[in-house]
Order: C-alpha cells, then structure tokens, then sequence
C-alpha cells in the first residue's frame, strides 16, 4: 500500500462511522508506512515520551526535507504516518504552511497530538516545525 | 456493616459518565482516585461560606477557616491513628512530603553512611534518597526484589548496618501491587537505629494505616489518591523526630520570631509548613478520610481482594498476557504486557471504549529495566470498582488483541 497524501487520508478517514474502522484504517497506514533498521535507531534520534518512543531520521533531498521515523507502538506508528503524509519530502516553506492542528481536528483525533499525551507525537511535529524553520521556512 | 457497591458508586458523580458513548470504567486508580460528592461539597461550601486566609485573620470568617483546616488536621490524626496532632505536617503530596525528610536528611549524612531503598521504588521515593546522597557523599544502597515483584528480606537485612541511616520503601509498590511487610522491615532497620520512612502513596487508600503500630518514623501519602483533592498530602512523623527536622521551606507561617539577620522557627506542625497552605484541599482531604473512616474497613478490603482475585484469574486465561509483580501480598493493582501489543496500543484501544489505564514506566524507570521491559499497561483497582468492570477490561482487553494482532 503506497501511502495516500493528506487530503486523501481525510477522505478516507471520514467514510467510516467507527471507530474500530478509523483505528484499523490507522494501524494498516502504519503498517504502509516503512520501518527503521535497529541500527538506526540511535539515541540521538529517539523521542522519548513516557508511554511510547519515536524515532525521526532526517535528511535533505534537494530543496525537499525527507523523514524516516519509526515507533514500538502501532497505533502510534500509525499516527506518525498520518504525520508523515503531511510533511514528508515537502519544502521547508511547505511544512510551515501546513497547518497541523487542523490537520488532525479533520482526522477528529486531535485527542492523540494534545502535548499531554505521552507518545512523542507532538514532540515530532515540534522538530519537524523547528527544523523547516531553521531552513527558512 | 456490610459494603454495597452500587450505593458507593452513587456517591461518585463522575463515575455516571460515558466516554464516547461508553460507560466509564475508571481503572486508573493507582493515578488518582475519583472524588465522592462529599469531598467536592467541602470544597465548596470552604470557597462559598469561609474562605480567609488561616491563623492571622482578625476576623469571623478567618477564625472559621482555621477552625475547619485545623479539624481536618484531626480527622488526619485520627485516620492514621497519630499519637498527636502536631505530627501531621500538610504538603502539597507524597513527593514534597519525602522532599522535605530528603533534604533534611541530605544535610546530616556524611561519607561513609548508608541510606537504603528497594528496586521498587517509584521515582519520588528513588531519586531523593539518590541526589541526597550525591549531595553528600552518603551510599545508596538499593535491596533487590525477587522477579515476582516480592522484596527478598534476607538481603534487604543484610545490606542494614550499623553505618544506615535511613531505610525507605513503599508500602504498596505502584507499578506492582506487592504490599511490603512494613511493620517487619521497620523492626529490621530498628535493629541498627536507622529512620524509616514509608512512602505510602499506593497503601493509603487500601484502609488502616495504623502509624503508631508500624513503628516507622515517617509515613508520606498524597490526598488524590485516597478520595480527596489534588494538591495536598501529608508527611506524618514521629514529633520527637520532626520537632529537630532540618526546615526545609522557610517563610509565612513557620516563622516565630524575624530580625533582619535572623529567624527562628515556630513549635510543630507549623515550623514545617512555609507559606499559605492549601486550606481548602486540607478540608477535602479531612472530609475524604472522615467519609472513608466511616466505610466497613474489613468489607472494604474483601472486596478489593475480590477485585483482584477475579482479575488475576482471568489474566490466566488471555494468551500472550504476562503479569507483572505477582506476589502472595498483592492488592488493587494489575501491571501487565502482551506478547504481541505494546502497552500503549493497549491503551488507545481501551480509552476508545472508555476503559481508563494507565500505560508506561510507571514512573519507575530502573525497576523496570530490572525486570527488563520498557513499561507496561497497567488497570487499577479501586473500592467503587465492580466485577463488572473487571469482566468489562478483559472483553476490551480481547478487543485490543483482536484489533492489533
């Protein structure tokens, strides 16, 4: 499964009325979405929140910003695909024009990226922000 | 007296709720404790009818504010079973309440002395005792549990000698339900004249405490976690003890006499509580234990055992399920992993039919590495439980395994 662009996924996610079938849909993106090898999943790279870890690899592909992550949760693996459709390989200027809040109220899960929920989402989505605006956007 | 579950659930407003739809089935007691209507009118009726600041007012409604924080200070006293009044020092929870022997403590130790925990401990009761003998050169030792979640006696004996100064340790372990033998390892630590201090966090809310018959000097525990507010706790001690304690926080109402170069402290409990205190989460607490003293302690207990009897019988029955901490001396507290879910999956799948756990490391990290996992999902028991809801975790719990198998 090729993973579907944002706007494709809140059309996708609004077709189902439960929430088994919102949660299957998210844990089957997670599994779209490839995994890291265990060696790079280095410290320097881990977002630690006290419920789940994050991975997030960074690269620069041309003018475009490319994201590898990776999650010991499902679900929140799958979050971060929801993630990924948002900011990955897009420019720096793109990432900050993105609005993410939105984004997930669309996704009604906006309960899953509150900064009190202890599974590193939020803390992704703040260094991904931080490192498009470090490369002006 | 007997205990009628469905009566006690009516007293807790919030347990009538429905999270998306579903019936709340709140099993993140270990975290907090949901509040009975009483405990949230005391709060109310303080803000509504005699809010004032305490001990200074030259006024009515003052008088009555200190009136009515000073009776919960009783209801404290009577709860715990303290010898006197004065040995019940108000904090803002257990943490503070350890902080605050902590850092007394820190400045008495020296090289060469030993202040002992276990490899249960959650956070509050590790990292004090931890940076207070970094601070002053002291050793940590930390007594090992056995891999059911059981403190291993004999070497916990042996590492007490006569260089220990402080023992401390839960006396119910947060991440593992294992309830210590408190009343043993004090008399153990007694041996060689160490202060004892029993972070009693988790086995407040399991009912009679009885301070004066565990023999140790120190017993912290947080209101929210026994039916009342947040934000309020307290640290009992010996007074002999707290009379010469080191003051920690320095201000307001534990001063006696201020020059501008110098102070001296007041008579207990005031010398240890600096600052306006938390008056009204004082009241609620006295009010929460004031409603649970009136509880059939015996029925209570029966019925949590019940709780976890039938949640560790039906854990035998879920495939790939491990239990975390199975002592013989277990109570209100469920940890577990799954083979083939990560606790926090387990989590989001249970909050989506309004089942509430928590998930993690506890807030104890070195346990467990110790028994090598990174967290895990753990349910909670509480005296408004059922086993209805029990029965409910586990249908949520096969729903989980279904969905993220």
């Amino acid at each position: 499964m090729q993973l579907p662009s944002s706007q494709e996924i809140i059309e996708d996610l609004e077709f189902f009325d439960d929430w088994e079938q919102k949660y299957q849909y998210i844990i089957d993106l997670g599994k779209a979405l490839p995994r890291l090898d265990d060696a790079q999943k280095t410290p320097e790279r881990l977002v630690k929140g006290c419920q789940s870890s994050v991975w997030l690899v960074i690269s620069m592909d041309g003018d475009k910003i490319h994201f590898e992550v990776d999650s010991d949760a499902v679900i929140v693996h799958g979050l971060l695909a929801l993630v990924m459709a948002a900011y990955n390989d897009k420019t720096p200027a793109e990432i900050t024009a993105f609005d993410i809040d939105e984004y997930f109220e669309a996704l009604d899960l906006e309960r899953h990226i509150t900064p009190t929920r202890g599974n590193g989402l939020r803390a992704i989505v703040g260094k991904i922000q931080h490192l498009a605006a470090q490369h002006g956007g | 007296m007997s205990f009628d579950v469905a009566a006690i659930r009516a007293e807790f407003p919030i347990l009538s709720q429905t999270v998306d739809g579903k019936p709340l089935v709140y099993l993140d007691n270990g975290a907090t404790t949901q509040k009975p209507q009483v405990v949230i009118d005391s709060l109310v009726d303080f803000y509504t009818q005699c809010n004032a600041n305490v001990h200074r007012g030259a006024h009515q409604l003052s008088d009555e504010a200190t009136r009515r924080y000073e009776n919960a200070r009783d209801q404290v006293a009577r709860f715990i079973n303290a010898a006197n009044r004065n040995e019940v020092i108000w904090t803002s929870g257990t943490t503070e309440g350890i902080n605050l022997v902590a850092k007394g403590l820190a400045q008495q130790l020296e090289a060469g002395d030993e202040v002992v925990v276990t490899e249960m401990e959650h956070h509050a009761n590790l990292v004090t005792w931890q940076q207070a003998c970094l601070q002053s050169g002291a050793t940590l030792r930390v007594a090992p549990i056995f891999d059911n979640g059981e403190l291993d006696l004999e070497t916990f004996r042996a590492y007490l000698g006569p260089n220990t100064r402080m023992v401390a340790f839960p006396h119910v372990s947060n991440a593992l339900g294992t309830v210590n033998p408190v009343k043993e390892l004090t008399a153990m630590a007694k041996a060689y004249g160490a202060l004892v201090l029993v972070d009693g966090a988790q086995g407040i809310a399991h009912g009679d405490v009885d301070v004066q018959a565990l023999g140790c000097d120190f017993y912290a525990f947080s209101g929210h976690k026994v039916f009342g507010p947040t934000g309020i706790g307290v640290l009992w001690g010996k007074q002999a003890v707290l009379e010469n304690w080191p003051v920690w926080l320095t201000g307001g109402e534990m001063i006696a006499d201020v020059t501008y170069q110098n102070a001296t402290w007041g008579a207990l409990p005031n010398r240890l509580e600096a600052g306006t205190p938390n008056i009204a989460g004082a009241i609620g607490l006295g009010r929460a234990l004031e409603w649970f003293s009136q509880l059939d302690v015996a029925a209570v207990q029966a019925h949590e055992k019940a709780l976890i009897d039938s949640a560790m019988t039906q854990a035998a029955d879920i495939q790939g399920m491990r239990l975390i901490g199975t002592a013989q001396n277990k109570i209100g507290i469920l940890s577990f992993v799954m083979d083939s879910a990560h606790p926090a999956d387990i989590g989001f799948i249970l909050d989506r039919q309004g089942i509430a756990i928590r998930t993690g490391d506890n807030c104890a990290q070195p346990l467990m590495h110790r028994l090598g996992i990174n967290g895990t999902a753990r349910a909670s028991f509480s005296l408004y439980n059922t086993l209805d809801e029990v029965s409910a975790f586990f249908a949520g719990l096969r729903k989980a395994q279904t969905m993220l198998g």
